[in-house]
């Protein structure tokens, strides 16, 4: 029996009835809307398409290559899926891959089912589209960009949900934020690398190819400038995010305390985490490192964005 | 009485601009049984999607007296039923019931009508008591006759298919010809096996180059092996 | 060769597989649902929900170890609430000294955290027994009878289907990758060493290779599909039969089963939240 490690699935039991309900809320809505923008934007083909590359992009997590020894590396495809779909489509395939995992394969719960929507179908969709787009911009005719952009924007895909997920996890108490987060991130950035490495390797091919394919090739439409906007948002919200909660999970407790008299036994564990320090990891040391990696990502994004809006308006002028 | 196929002087190029189809002309009587042959590239199966309006060329293509254009579209595909060459390109629907329903359902036939279709197309080719089966667990020789019955299900006046016993062992073949010496329709059969054109097919046009090379009785063709070879082709 | 092991249904004579699947479908999610509103440290209903659930599981036949085997493939996750045991403030248990740190396991600590391992087991065992008790389409039906738009439904559908005969492409590209993969013998005049497998990076672009060779045949087959499609008739409406009634004995089974599941909720809260 074939097994892929999913380590960004996260299962039933793992996240609060609120967290899960609230991730729901947000995925139906995100789903729904990106379903009309794919019907309009496919028309008639949309069902065999993202029927069938749904399908792929499963098998091809089935294609691993060996880091090292004992582990592989191994694909989502939200990055392939957005670079080669745009970005509504993408969505829409990613919903459909992770949903039938969750159903049939039990990878990821079913009530955690909206949350990892939310992580991967919407979080790594967008944050892959706003990376893409905006390092393509760099080259926009020359085949690294393309390549470049490519690896970039599946790194980031794979890392950003991950610090989403890991702040699902502490929110939810089942983890302390300074450990889910810079774990779940630690580890995925370093997966992030196989996902990078794959995502190049299928755009080389499909460049070489099928050119025309690409989606990223085609000019934004006033649909996508709002999911490069969200992608830029969310990156940024949970970059500032993950390295508060890193270091201060007392301001989690906040969040802790509206949820109201279900979860009323949980025990007040944050307010342990100040005098407690994780062994091994000191909060600050870390907290420094991601903040200085994320600051780097704020001021990329914010540079890209007023190199892109510049570049807009030359074109509009 | 109305060709149930008539084509004339159809000219398609691909997007790319390679000529697929340089003037092809021909007509098919109600229940002839006619056999496309040719060598690869000929232009065949691009001949085939043009008698459902999948592709669109200059030139005119009627079935059973009906013109095709947009407006026709609908009544066409009803009474073409084309079966392609990959049958799991054919059976896209979670069950077998499913797939042999969909045509009949998309001619907004009511439930029990649909039904009592996929039952008798189900039947007519053997695979009955297929109905709730998944399409991954049928051997290919299953799959071909299923993807018959999806299209026997909106009973087409016309049959045509693309390649049918291609990648079938040899039982299975015999009982896809078998299959298709009892089907009463008219048939156009594009295919490289001359042995099942010789067994059932008493009309074949020769294909090559996006032209007609030659159009009349089986039997005058197989008898001549110059033409045989000038046209990729071999003796059965 | 097929891939049917990925397919996890397992067609039994049992009541459990005869069941409505769109009964079981929302007693399954509803029975996710209660345990996790069940609070913590509230072990009876923990108990009865899981002779519930073992009684399901004998009862379709699939077997208890069968289920088992397959929830200990969500295991490895757990993993990452075991902070929980030692951050958790309460009485000390167990003190490990880890260099100038030390790590104290409290019971509470020990108690959230079987807590959480108990959810979810229970959970993922719900979920593996309504997928090896349901045949897929009708899980698409239950789907539809919860109102997720039939667009989606249709293309969950799709891959579905083609699932199998995409990951049989997939392994036949292994397998072609791993024919390719001997080592040489090394050449008696060569200096210098053999690097057998590459380097990463070109491991990593061959994989790549195969994945985008993967999607490249799904959008050609995905257009030869909808060639099959339009020469059926198919219009971009996505056209299904009226969902058939639900039996009254499958609606008196869901109405006992949500109505045990609320209870057990209702007990867990009063008595432990």
């Amino acid at each position: 029996m074939f097994f892929r490690p999913a380590l960004m699935h996260i299962p039933d039991g793992f996240l609060s009835t609120l967290v899960s309900i609230v991730f729901w809320a947000m995925s139906i809505v995100a789903v729904a809307y990106a379903l009309q923008r794919t019907g309009k934007d496919l028309g008639e083909r949309q069902v065999p398409l993202m029927g069938v590359l749904a399908a792929a992009i499963f098998a091809g997590q089935m294609l691993n290559f060996t880091v090292t020894g004992g582990t592989s590396g191994h694909l989502l495809g939200a990055a392939v899926a957005t670079i080669l779909l745009g970005p509504w489509p993408a969505v829409i395939v990613m919903t459909t891959v992770v949903s039938i995992q969750a159903l049939i394969f039990q990878d990821g719960g079913l009530l955690a089912l909206g949350a990892n929507l939310f992580n991967m179908a919407v979080v790594g969709v967008a944050v892959s589209h706003f990376v893409f787009t905006s390092l393509r911009r760099l080259a926009p005719h020359k085949s690294w960009g393309t390549i470049v952009g490519g690896f970039v924007a599946a790194w980031s895909s794979i890392f950003i949900a991950s610090l989403s997920a890991g702040l699902q996890l502490a929110i939810s108490g089942t983890s302390p934020a300074n450990i889910s987060v810079p774990a779940m991130g630690g580890i995925h950035a370093l997966i992030g690398i196989g996902e990078g490495l794959i995502t190049v390797g299928a755009l080389t091919f499909l460049v070489a190819t099928r050119r025309d394919l690409l989606a990223g090739d085609q000019a934004g439409t006033r649909g996508d400038v709002g999911v490069w906007v969200f992608g830029l948002g969310i990156a940024l919200i949970l970059a500032v995010l993950s390295p508060l909660a890193s270091a201060n999970p007392d301001g989690l407790e906040w969040v802790a305390e509206q949820k109201g008299f279900l979860d009323a036994a949980r025990g007040p564990i944050f307010n342990l985490i100040p005098d407690y320090i994780f062994p091994g990891v000191s909060n600050q040391a870390l907290a420094t490192i991601l903040a200085g990696i994320f600051g780097t990502l704020i001021v990329f994004g914010v540079a890209l964005g007023v190199a892109f809006l510049r570049r807009n308006r030359k074109a509009t002028a | 009485m109305h060709h149930s196929i008539d084509v004339h002087d159809l000219v398609f190029s691909y997007p790319d601009g390679h000529p697929a189809l340089r003037g092809v002309s021909f007509g098919i009587a109600p229940g002839e049984k006619v056999a496309i042959v040719g060598p690869n590239g000929a232009g065949k199966s691009t001949l085939l999607l043009h008698l459902n309006g999948i592709l669109r060329g200059a030139g005119k293509v009627s079935v059973c007296g009906q013109v095709l254009s947009e407006k026709t579209l609908g009544p066409i595909r009803s009474a073409v039923g084309m079966v392609f060459q990959d049958p799991d390109d054919q059976l896209f629907s979670p069950t077998v019931f499913d797939d042999v329903a969909f045509g009949p359902m998309y001619q907004g036939l009511p439930e029990p009508d649909v039904r009592a279709r996929v039952a008798t197309a189900l039947a007519d080719v053997g695979m009955a008591d297929r109905v709730n089966r998944v399409s991954h667990h049928l051997s290919s020789g299953e799959k071909k006759r299923i993807a018959i019955a999806t299209v026997l299900a909106m009973e087409p006046e016309v049959l045509v298919l693309d390649e049918p016993t291609a990648g079938l062992d040899p039982r299975a073949r015999r009982g896809l010809i078998r299959l298709l010496r009892e089907l009463p329709q008219t048939m156009l059969v594009s295919t490289h096996d001359l042995r099942m054109v010789q067994e059932l097919f008493p009309r074949t046009i020769v294909i090559d180059e996006g032209l007609v090379c030659s159009d009349g009785p089986t039997a005058d063709l197989l008898a001549a092996p110059d033409m045989l070879q000038a046209h990729g082709l071999e003796m059965p | 060769m097929h891939i049917h092991f990925l397919d996890p249904y397992r067609p039994l004579p049992s009541p459990v597989h005869s069941l409505d699947g769109r009964v079981k479908f929302v007693l399954a999610v509803a029975f996710i649902l209660t345990v996790s509103l069940t609070p913590l440290g509230a072990w009876p209903v923990y108990l009865l929900l899981l002779s519930i659930l073992l009684s399901v599981e004998i009862l379709s036949g699939l077997g208890v170890g069968y289920v088992l085997r397959r929830a200990s493939l969500a295991l490895p996750f757990v993993l990452s609430a075991f902070p929980l045991l030692f951050i958790t403030p309460g009485a000390g248990l167990l003190t490990l000294p880890l260099g100038s740190w030390t790590l104290t396991l409290t019971a509470e600590g020990g108690q959230r955290f079987a807590n959480l391992a108990v959810k979810s087991w229970l959970s993922v065992q719900a979920a593996i027994v309504l997928a090896s008790s349901t045949p897929f389409p009708d899980l698409l039906l239950a789907m539809r009878a919860v109102r997720i738009p039939r667009l989606l439904v249709a293309m969950f559908g799709l891959m579905w289907r083609y699932l199998f005969v995409v990951a049989d492409e997939a392994l036949r590209l292994m397998r072609a990758r791993a024919a390719r993969s001997g080592l040489a013998r090394r050449p008696p005049h060569s200096a210098g060493r053999l690097r057998p497998g590459g380097s990463l990076a070109w491991r990593a672009r061959i994989a790549g290779g195969m994945a985008g060779s993967l999607f490249l045949r799904a959008v050609d087959r995905s257009d030869r599909i909808y060639v099959a499609m339009l020469s059926r008739g198919y219009d971009g409406e996505v056209r299904s039969f009226v969902l058939p009634p639900v039996s009254s004995g499958a609606r008196a089974t869901l109405v006992t089963g949500l109505t045990v599941l609320g209870l057990l909720w209702l007990s867990g809260t009063l008595v432990w939240g």
